[in-house]
């Protein structure tokens, strides 16, 4: 008899040991990415789908971009600049090492700054890193920056995954291991399956919850619902398939949230080239775009209609989308005006996604009615990067400029656009040299006026986030204000 | 026999030569550079000539060709431009994946659709050929992307009892690896049972008009000894032609199945490096895909010539 109280109680504990180990959170994430990446190491590379990756969980800065936007201290607890905007002193973290138990010191970031401006560099973002004149470590923990001229958005720039500190140890192998700061560990790459990640025991700041991370890459959109949908995946932060968001909308199980991100949606314009060399003409363009059409057909309704090439959840954006408003017959009488009562013909090459490829045909049919009359060429990555954006042999093309803060490219004289205004350029030197917040604002303000007015491309809509994931999982990015899938504050809740 | 067989493998040699010279020739005029493609539009040019570099693209095309086939011979196929890896151990690491995935395929539409062809020919004319008959044709109809989200959509989203996609790796164990494989394969293999039923069946129709086939039936022969005795192997060239041919399409169809399920196989690899201009992954899968496709046709050559004596002496 006591022997089956004993056996009783036993398996009593044992089912009250079972149910409240049950009742613990999960701690591993498997999420999807629509593209795998090239190699694993930002400092060499453009592609989105390795900071996707590795920034903030692998390799952080000595800055960071927050959820909002904002630059945050990361590596650099806090720092200070000269009054002449000249030099900037960093004071890094104490006790931060590296994942192969190196630690960080004032000679990695020195290192790090001057591989990325170096000859050789392969840095896909060299230009962030134009204005640093010198990089020199003043003891362990404090570094000095000294830039040639005043760069108003340096801090910012430092925030970017392709400014992230490494150590030279590791800096060669960093793209098939990568060896970081950050609260996640390098664990696998299956190449053409995952990626996986694990929970750094040994990390400096605030511990993550989730100790296993694995990423899928899933391209095919129809793939992509369908592993939603058996719980392969837990979540899809930038879901491919626009088309199906309807279909988890209302599901109980998933969480759907639409964000925006830093992808200003673009039919560029040859401003070099004949007819679109003539304001008219681009205006003439510009007055036969409905957007809501565009973004109803290419998008499912998800985006926001912009008028020139700023992110609308930027502080500093001015909504100048009626600048030249939807409106064909005014479109034709521009068009007659500048010489071409009965339109005229012209190319439009559209790169691979789905947002280009669809947006492209409505694009082209709104165009045909007005009189202009567009050639679809469908190109690849490849052959549009050749074409269109080295040899600027186009008409017209869609595309999404998904860099953040990047309207800075209309002041580039051998920029695909062809589009040279003096009064832009000098609004943008002066934003170079002005580090005020307020007054920088301003200068983005008329920034953003001169394009739209100049109707340089046609302003298409922000691209949306359409983040999809497991109803109880919370933590993730709602907004991309820079390519980055952060799983610091990432827990399930159940 | 032998003779035979040397004089295929000759043919074989020249084939693959002609294959890798068009191959590297079609894709190096292929327009995009792979080091603007890897650093994107906002890379500066001394950034994108530095990676060129390192790449080894600053090199003469026929220096380039020569150092990939001698490195090819040896079995070093070069380094992927994007992966940095050895090439050769992304085909391996990729071929562990569809080699069974296209043998899977290859047996499955074999069991189905050799006894679906004998049945159907044994009962010519009959309503159970012509249901048969009717269901092969649907089978060849539908495309296989499309039966594969069928598959996905009843067997993992509803009924959950397979992954809708993705590959766990064989050291995952050998149940969880077959049970990622297994709507693939059905995938890929339904359409291509259909056409070797259909064939089954038209060969095994000629081969029963003939003179010994009633000579057999004539001397008291039951017709089931008759199908199988006299029929059916002398109807299984033309069934080998098609399996031979079949391979090469189970291959080519795993680009898109391995799309479908997010597979990381050779097909896959293959699309990603060609969208990536990876010029040393795609010459080198190609040329794979090559070598195995004539290397089957030798195998299936000297499979007739053991079928049929005849064929040895041509």
């Amino acid at each position: 008899m006591i022997s089956k109280t004993s056996t009783f109680l036993a398996g009593a504990a044992l089912a009250l040991a079972l149910t409240s180990s049950a009742f613990a959170a999960r701690t591993d994430l498997t999420l999807a990415i629509q593209l795998e990446p090239p190699h694993l190491d930002p400092t060499a590379g453009a592609a989105g789908a390795i900071d996707d990756i590795v920034y903030q969980n692998i390799f952080q800065g000595l800055t960071r971009i927050g959820p909002d936007g904002a630059v945050l201290p990361s590596l650099a607890e806090s720092w200070s600049v000269s009054d002449d905007g000249l030099t900037y002193t960093f004071k890094l973290h104490d006790g931060v090492t590296f994942h192969d138990g190196t630690s960080l010191d004032a000679g990695d970031v020195v290192f790090s700054l001057d591989r990325a401006r170096a000859d050789d560099s392969t840095n896909a973002q060299k230009a962030l890193f134009s204005a640093i004149a010198s990089a020199e470590a003043v003891d362990d923990l404090t570094v000095k920056v000294t830039l040639s001229r005043p760069q108003g958005s340096f801090l910012y720039n430092m925030g970017w995954g392709d400014a992230v500190i490494v150590a030279p140890e590791s800096a060669d192998t960093n793209k098939e291991k990568p060896v970081g700061t950050g609260p996640f560990k390098f664990v696998d790459w299956a190449q053409g399956s995952s990626a996986t990640l694990e929970k750094n025991a040994d990390y400096w700041g605030e511990p993550v919850a989730l100790d296993k991370v694995t990423y899928r890459f899933i391209s095919d959109p129809a793939a992509a619902t369908a592993a939603l949908l058996a719980g392969d995946i837990q979540a899809f932060p930038s879901f491919p398939a626009p088309e199906a968001v309807a279909q988890f909308e209302g599901d109980p199980r998933f969480s759907v949230v639409i964000g925006s991100t830093e992808g200003e949606t673009i039919l560029s314009t040859n401003n070099g080239k004949e007819p679109f060399s003539d304001l008219k003409v681009r205006q003439a363009i510009a007055h036969a775009l409905d957007r809501q059409a565009i973004i109803d057909g290419a998008m499912f309704g998800f985006g926001t209609p912009i008028g020139t090439h700023f992110a609308p959840h930027n502080p500093a954006y001015v909504e100048l989308v009626e600048t030249y408003p939807y409106d064909p017959e005014k479109s034709k009488a521009l068009l007659a005006e500048a010489g071409y009562p009965d339109g005229f013909k012209a190319t439009l090459k559209l790169p691979p996604p789905a947002y280009a490829r669809r947006g492209g045909e409505i694009v082209a049919a709104q165009l045909r009615e007005v009189g202009i009359d567009l050639e679809i060429i469908p190109v690849e990555w490849a052959q549009w990067l050749d074409q269109v954006f080295k040899q600027k042999d186009y008409d017209l093309t869609i595309i999404s400029h998904t860099e953040p803060n990047d309207i800075g490219i209309y002041a580039r004289d051998d920029y695909y656009f062809d589009y040279h205004s003096d009064a832009f350029k000098q609004v943008m030197a002066e934003l170079d040299a002005t580090a005020d917040e307020d007054k920088r604002y301003e200068l983005l303000r008329q920034a953003q006026e001169i394009i739209a007015k100049d109707a340089v491309n046609g302003y298409l809509f922000e691209l949306p986030k359409l983040g999809i994931w497991d109803a109880k999982l919370e933590g993730l990015w709602h907004n991309l204000p820079v390519q980055s899938n952060d799983l610091s504050k990432v827990h399930w809740t159940d | 026999m032998l003779s035979y067989a040397l004089r295929r493998i000759v043919i074989v040699v020249i084939t693959l030569l002609a294959a890798s010279v068009v191959v590297f020739a079609v894709l190096e005029i292929v327009p995009g550079d792979p080091a603007r493609l890897m650093l994107g539009i906002n890379a500066t040019d001394d950034a994108v000539a530095a990676l060129r570099q390192q790449m080894g693209l600053d090199q003469p095309l026929v220096l380039r060709y020569f150092a990939w086939i001698g490195g090819m011979l040896s079995g070093d196929f070069g380094r992927s431009y994007t992966y940095s890896v050895p090439v050769i151990d992304l085909i391996r690491e990729r071929l562990v994946v569809s080699l069974p995935l296209a043998l899977m395929a290859l047996a499955l539409s074999t069991a189905i659709a050799i006894p679906v062809g004998v049945f159907s020919a044994a009962r010519r004319g009959t309503a159970a050929d012509t249901g048969v008959m009717a269901a092969t044709q649907l089978g060849i109809a539908i495309p296989n992307f499309w039966f594969a989200i069928l598959l996905v959509y009843v067997f993992a989203i509803a009924l959950r009892l397979v992954p809708a996609g993705g590959f766990p790796g064989w050291e995952a164990g050998i149940g969880k690896a077959l049970a990622a494989l297994i709507l693939p394969a059905i995938a890929l293999a339904l359409p291509q049972a259909a056409i070797l039923a259909r064939v089954t069946r038209s060969a095994l129709l000629d081969v029963l008009g003939e003179d010994y086939i009633r000579t057999a039936r004539a001397k008291g022969l039951p017709a089931r000894l008759v199908l199988r005795r006299h029929a059916l192997r002398n109807a299984l060239i033309p069934v080998l032609t098609i399996l031979g041919l079949q391979f090469a399409f189970l291959l080519a169809g795993t680009i898109i199945i391995e799309n479908v399920f997010y597979l990381p196989g050779l097909g896959r690899l293959g699309f990603q490096a060609i969208t990536q201009r990876d010029l040393i992954v795609v010459e080198s899968v190609v040329v794979l895909l090559v070598a195995t496709v004539v290397i089957v046709n030798f195998l299936v050559d000297l499979a007739y010539a053991w079928a049929d004596p005849r064929l040895r002496r041509r």
